[in-house]
């Protein structure tokens, strides 16, 4: 088993109204020097959070002991640029279990599945409804189910279902990871490596 | 039946389809460097696994590398340690190391195709975005993140969902100044950096069939700005000139037998994209971004858009003109400029130092202008000083530095200062990517050789 079981998750959220939010803001380049899988949490979204002193900004909405949870939400094209995983790490080691936003890009959505963090996309119109209930109210709660495929914002019983292909939610489901499923297939992937011409 | 080139190389990759899941797609080959591959070997040893394949497997250090001084001990002791767990890494399990100071050293995306690593029909990872560079030999080449290095590493396969396709044509010929930088980001400039999420471009058309191999590559590199999986381009007579007897490219009957499978990497006349555009070259000029992501580019000579005629939130678009400094319907010629960087896996190699000297012979470095010019490898090195390339720069007052990834990430002590404006050859103008607080330009060779000897942002037809 590779990480945590994710089946309900019921959580306030911190909001992030920003489009294009790319892995250059979630952990900037300097920070990707460790050699092990330590400590990223502390630098999410350094340059946003931090002066150039290492004071922080407080307008900006992880510094805001209003907002908490375990669910990020962000504007549209979340996560695009860099392959960084350190990006999903950070998002991950700050105590965030689910990302949600109108719009991913690949390659940060498909690192989050394979840590174990939930990327829930949603329409526009959902993300916009998310936003204005936890700016009218930061303890609005929002409630992820997993097997049901399903958000709900729960003062309002507002809902939507959202996509994820079977076989990522079963290993999120049961905390297994695409590592587990491929050493069982060594025989197989050695069998077809000798047919390759090059 | 009728396929398209990326449904030949994807299909005849699959080693298990899964219902309702993605395919496990073996991987021809991996190349790793010292940023994203240490957590992976941990991951490996801490399940009892072993590298599956290890020829398979090519390690280079590229991205926290000094481009000064590489034969000193590195002085920063986490990049030391990165470059010293990528080297033992591969040490123990036989892989491939071409470490600081190694003849066949660079950037992972330049020596790949340098020594043939890079082949058409191949699938090719890399824990690095850009490493969609490869898709100009015909290839499959996308970016991984670390779990699924070590994925690679234990089972030479990643399981990915198939990607929707597209295709981009450009038809016609290229302007004068007009290079595939400029091409590249007039695309991502149309699509914007998220047009492309979910796809697989396929670049067609007469413009990429007269470009050269080092352009091919530019242009695919930059697919993932406009969040493409990966670009390709049909592999032809160019493609297989550039790969004959490289240092891993099959030889004698291995490559007769090669050349009859390559020779079938082609789109099928009437095979069908889920999206298609076409754009006339002659419409495209030298670009420039303006902005805080690659899509906001425009024509050098155009003035920056205002907020309600872009796509995207208002509130977005305005955050990300004032981190540039720069206000709506301002003019880009003429901006005054305080680096100019030339490297980086999309404009680091030899054609991309050939179009600099082009502008800069003859001419002076710009007083006010602190210029990085960081070959892409080794190889581009040694062919400037051949090509006699570093005379012109030492006698228009610029130095020439050592290989590596350099200011494109800054992850090195190659970093703009706060505030400080950057014109860059590199692929990304993120808050902060050359360094906290920087801002950056992106554009071609000949915009920043331009940009370079006046000192301020310069259309380079003016120059030509
Ligand atoms: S030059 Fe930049 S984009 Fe290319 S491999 Fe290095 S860091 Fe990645």
């Amino acid at each position: 088993m590779a990480y945590d079981k994710f089946q309900i998750l019921k959580s306030t959220a911190v909001p992030l109204p920003i489009e294009n939010v790319d892995t250059d803001q979630i952990i900037p380049a300097r920070f990707l020097k460790a050699t092990e899988r330590k400590g990223f949490g502390d630098n999410l979204f350094r340059d946003w959070r931090y002066n150039s002193d290492n004071t922080p900004k407080e307008q900006f909405i992880l510094n805001n002991p209003i907002y908490k949870g375990k669910i990020l939400v962000g504007g549209k094209n979340f996560g695009s640029g860099s392959s960084r995983e350190h990006a999903a790490w950070a998002v991950y080691d700050y105590g965030f279990r689910c990302v949600v936003s109108s719009f991913f890009a690949d390659i940060f959505r498909g690192n989050c599945l394979n840590i174990g963090v939930l990327p829930v996309q949603v329409s526009a119109g959902f993300l916009d409804k998310i936003f204005k209930a936890i700016e009218a109210n930061p303890a609005t709660e929002l409630e992820i189910d997993l097997p049901k495929q399903t958000i709900t914002l729960l003062a309002t019983g507002a809902q939507e279902s959202f996509e994820i292909n079977d076989y990522k939610k079963q290993n999120m489901i049961n905390g297994f990871d695409d590592i587990d499923y491929l050493t069982k297939m060594k025989a197989e992937i050695q069998e077809f490596a000798e047919n390759r011409p090059f | 039946m009728s396929t398209t080139l990326f449904d030949k190389v994807w299909d005849s990759h699959v080693v298990r389809k899964i219902k309702d899941g993605p395919d496990v797609l073996f991987i021809d080959r991996h190349l790793i460097h010292e940023v994203t591959s240490p957590v992976a070997f941990l991951g490996l040893k801490s399940r009892n696994n072993t590298v599956l394949f290890s020829e398979r497997t090519f390690a280079t250090a590229d991205h926290n590398t000094p481009t000064i001084n590489q034969h000193l001990p590195v002085e920063d002791p986490l990049s030391a340690n990165q470059l010293k767990a990528l080297e033992e890494n591969s040490a123990e399990y036989g892989i491939s190391h071409w470490g600081l100071g190694h003849q066949k050293n660079g950037i992972v995306h330049v020596v790949g195709p340098e020594n043939g690593i890079t082949l058409p029909g191949a699938t090719i990872v890399c824990g690095d975005s850009h490493t969609s560079t490869h898709g100009a030999f015909g290839a499959i080449a996308f970016g991984i993140g670390t779990s699924e290095v070590e994925m690679v590493l234990s089972s030479q396969c990643i399981m990915q969902p198939k990607p929707k396709k597209m295709r981009i044509n450009i038809t016609g010929e290229l302007g004068f100044g007009v290079t595939p930088k400029d091409v590249a980001l007039f695309i991502i400039s149309k699509l914007t950096t998220s047009g492309a999420t979910g796809y697989f471009v396929e670049y067609a058309g007469d413009v990429f069939k007269q470009m050269t191999m080092e352009g091919r590559m530019t242009v695919c590199n930059l697919s993932i700005e406009m969040g493409a999986r990966g670009g390709i381009i049909a592999p032809d007579e160019k493609t297989f000139e550039y790969i004959k007897d490289r240092l891993y490219t099959p030889k004698g009957a291995a490559w007769d037998k090669a050349m009859d499978y390559w020779k079938t990497l082609t789109t099928d006349a009437d095979a069908v994209f889920d999206k298609e555009l076409t754009f006339d070259g002659s419409d495209i000029e030298p670009m420039i971004t303006y902005g805080t992501n690659p899509g906001m580019g425009t024509g050098i000579s155009q003035n920056i858009p205002k907020a309600e005629d872009v796509e995207g939130g208002v509130a977005t678009y305005k955050k990300s003109l004032d981190y540039m400094g720069f206000a709506e319907g301002d003019t880009m010629i003429g901006k005054p400029v305080d680096y100019v960087f030339i490297g980086s896996c999309t404009n680091g190699r030899i054609e991309d130092f050939r179009a600099f000297a082009s502008i800069v012979k003859g001419r002076k470095k710009a007083d006010n202008i602190t210029a990085w010019l960081v070959p892409g490898s080794h190889v581009v090195e040694a062919a400037i000083k051949e090509e006699g390339l570093l005379d012109i720069f030492t006698a228009a007052g610029f130095v020439l530095r050592e290989p590596g990834c350099s200011a494109c990430l800054a992850m090195n002590d190659d970093k703009v200062p706060a505030g400080k404006v950057a014109v860059s050859t590199s692929n990304r103008n993120f808050e902060g990517r050359q360094g906290p607080g920087s801002r950056t330009l992106l554009a071609s060779p000949l915009v920043a050789a331009a940009t370079a000897v006046t000192g301020v942002v310069t259309d380079p037809r003016t120059l030509l």
